[in-house]
């Protein structure tokens, strides 16, 4: 049998790709092409490169205060887990869900509806990007009526840190925007998870989240806050949060428009 | 509670219970330190494993690490244990039981007879005593086969999950990713969507289209989106074609409440579910999702060892009769299996525990971006999971899963551990990949290759570019 030289199965950029329209609807690494039945050089670099942003993105310190200064006006409270850096965050997340007593003066009890609370979580580059914008898009879709208690900005945290805030500020219900976990597409993703009755020790199959909000073919800030102030309104009305909390009316009642 | 003592380098290691033992000889993993029941140094745990290997295996019917009244979960396991199965081990200790798995006595049959009369804790506490290669060996003898739509398990065979996620459930780039995945060989354990949000029309939705393109090709295989069982429940009660049940299930009942199921609930899917009489080959319908720290995670523990409850957790499966067990070893993060070492000997663990308990058993090989891990790790992992003959593998576009952000195997991984190990897809798979030319005479997938076209011909007609 005659030896046939390597070929290089790569897209042929002078031939029409069939994977054009297929790329164009998913930011998913597809039609990647092969060596043998490996990918190609220019993929596996390309795959490094992003893995490397994203370990950074999880490195990276949040600008708590030039965030609470955007957030609001007065300016955001700002609070702290008792995780002290981050080293000591990424391996103890029980002290990421706990809040310093140093803050709770700073946190003055009241009577609200829902809390607003943006905690950097794993990714302080999500949170820095895309909380001011969303958090501006749920405050103008919140009815007048409802009562909200002061922002607050905290750091190190992780989602359950919101219980124990909300808890001392006196708030019926929680919304945590929080920044997830970097991906190799995505570094700056956030999350939101509301609560019902929030307080320590709450469990996370009493929460509702949506994910995946970020601007490269996640929700959009519209969207995310569409569902949110939705499943805050469903959340006070019927007094639970979690898996007896669905959206489908959410789906009827947006359709196209998400 | 009695106490279990070892004599190790001059100092008497004290263990006051079970559970106590079985984490102080537990390989060193971060989620037993975070839960403060690791040993305190090498010395410690080599103690442990040294009292723990002469502990009789009928020990662990009499002693439950987690307290029988008031966990549903210890109850499956004593009040299903199946003591003919167990008669030809009931007189081992742990450290007798592992020489035997490891002896020719212990072949193919005579594991296969004896998974019923195994505990989650004796099988934990031997993979506590055996080494990585230990852990492949005895796994790769043993044998779980299971059908739907396709037959999985069989020698010589490795299946994967295709799992064309995206981050906004776009029914279009969902559909994309999943061809990229058929023409590059994965999809034969399932193709399955991990949804963004918890929504049953979004499901219901993501269901047709899948079972759409399945039909539309003839593709012998299964769908599932991968959904909170309640949620499941109602879409079949409205008519949506459900092939399989997916929950993630964990070892304690206060665990597994936190992710809002029982076994009442499971049951009742369960039975929903093989009502629809859907599989043409067998009738296993249920997928379950598992992993070490789950419990420590919801706080629901009880000061017992994140991989024996992960084991426990494989008991609530196995209620069941599943066609597709995984445990999605490194996704939890950091906190509960720091680094490459610890998330490759967690995940050989499972696989060997939930096999030797009779479960058809895969592994999501991932980590996440905050772990000290990297690809290299996941091929070191995939490449002694496929040796140890492990039933399937999940795989995403380019090893990235852009909704849940986290690095898995890509299809071309895939592709590198059935031609490097002379592994073949499930038959019937393999049977339509060669009928419709995906496949080359030799079995090869060749999809960019410029004479494949089949490929170019399916790629064009399923992405609707042919007119």
């Amino acid at each position: 049998m005659a030896e046939r030289p390597p070929v290089r199965h790569e897209p042929d950029p002078q031939q029409p790709d069939p994977w054009a329209r297929l790329r164009a609807a998913t930011p998913a690494r597809i039609g990647l092409g092969q060596v043998g039945d490996a990918q190609p050089t220019r993929a596996v670099l390309a795959f490094q490169a992003a893995h490397a942003l994203a370990r950074d993105a999880v490195h990276a310190r949040l600008d708590a205060a030039a965030l609470a200064a955007a957030l609001a006006d007065p300016p955001a409270i700002r609070v702290r887990s008792l995780a002290p850096d981050r080293p000591t965050y990424l391996r103890r997340p029980d002290l990421g869900r706990r809040l310093d007593p140093a803050c709770l003066p700073s946190l003055p009890k009241g009577d609200h509806d829902l809390a607003l609370i943006v905690v950097d979580g794993l990714s302080a580059t999500g949170i820095a990007a895309h909380a001011p914008a969303l958090v501006a898009a749920i405050k103008a879709r919140l009815p007048r009526d409802l009562g909200l208690a002061p922002l607050v900005v905290a750091e190190e945290g992780r989602v359950a840190l919101g219980d124990e805030i909300a808890e001392a500020l006196g708030a019926r219900a929680v919304v945590v925007i929080i920044g997830e976990r970097p991906g190799l597409t995505v570094p700056d993703s956030v999350g939101a998870y509301l609560t019902y009755a929030p307080k320590r020790g709450t469990r996370d199959a009493e929460r509702n989240c949506i994910s995946n909000i970020h601007r490269n073919g996640g929700l959009s800030y519209a969207a995310a806050a569409d569902k949110i102030v939705w499943f805050a309104g469903e959340m006070l009305r019927r007094r639970l949060s979690g898996v007896a909390l669905k959206d489908d009316q959410l789906i009827s009642l947006t359709g196209s428009a998400s | 509670m009695a106490e279990f003592t070892a004599d190790l380098g001059g100092t008497r290691y004290v263990f006051a219970g079970l559970s106590e033992l079985l984490a102080a000889a537990s390989p060193p993993r971060s989620g037993d330190e975070l839960a403060g029941i690791a040993a305190v140094n090498a010395a410690h745990r080599a103690a442990a494993q040294q009292a723990l290997a002469e502990v009789p295996l009928a020990r662990f019917l009499d002693e439950v690490v987690v307290p029988y009244e008031t966990d549903e979960v210890t109850r499956l396991i004593i009040d299903g244990h199946d003591a003919a199965a167990f008669a030809p081990v009931a007189h081992m200790t742990v450290g007798d039981f592992r020489d035997w798995l490891l002896s020719d006595a212990a072949t193919t049959p005579v594991l296969t007879a004896l998974a019923s009369g195994l505990t989650p804790e004796m099988v934990a506490a031997v993979s506590k005593l055996m080494r990585n290669q230990d852990l492949i060996a005895v796994a790769r003898k043993c044998r779980v086969e299971v059908a739907f739509r396709t037959t999985l398990g069989l020698p010589g065979r490795l299946a994967s999950r295709l799992q064309p996620n995206h981050p906004s459930d776009d029914p279009a780039g969902i559909v994309a990713a999943t061809l990229d995945g058929l023409l590059l060989g994965s999809g034969d354990a399932v193709i399955g969507v991990n949804p963004v949000t918890d929504s049953v029309g979004n499901a219901i939705t993501l269901l047709e289209v899948l079972d759409e393109l399945r039909q539309r090709h003839s593709i012998p295989t299964q769908s599932c989106v991968l959904t909170h069982v309640t949620n499941t429940i109602e879409i079949m009660a409205r008519g949506g074609p459900v092939d399989l049940v997916f929950q993630s299930v964990a070892g304690t009942e206060a665990a597994n409440r936190g992710f809002g199921v029982d076994l009442a609930i499971l049951r009742e899917a369960h039975e929903a579910a093989l009502s629809l009489k859907r599989g043409t080959l067998g009738d296993n319908v249920m997928y379950f999702e598992t992993g070490q720290g789950s419990a420590l995670s919801a706080d629901a523990h009880h000061g017992v060892d994140q991989q024996t409850l992960e084991a426990r957790a494989y008991a609530v499966a196995r209620a069941f009769r599943p066609l597709l067990v995984n445990t999605v070893v490194g996704f939890i993060g950091p906190e509960y299996l720091y680094d490459g070492k610890q998330i490759i000997r967690a995940g050989l663990e499972d696989h060997f525990c939930g096999k030797l308990l009779g479960l058809p058993m895969g592994v999501d090989v991932c980590y996440t971006n905050h772990a000290e891990a990297d690809q290299d790790d996941m091929d070191t992992l995939a490449t002694l999971l496929a040796v140890a003959g492990v039933n399937f593998l999940i795989a995403v576009p380019g090893a990235d899963d852009v909704m849940l952000n986290y690095q898995s195997l890509s299809f071309h991984d895939v592709l590198y551990l059935r031609s490097t190990l002379g592994l073949r897809p499930a038959p019937e798979f393999e049977a339509w990949l060669a009928g419709t030319g995906l496949a080359r005479p030799d079995g090869r997938l060749r999809a960019l290759d410029q004479d494949a076209l089949p490929a170019q011909r399916f790629l064009a007609l399923a992405s609707g570019t042919d007119g």
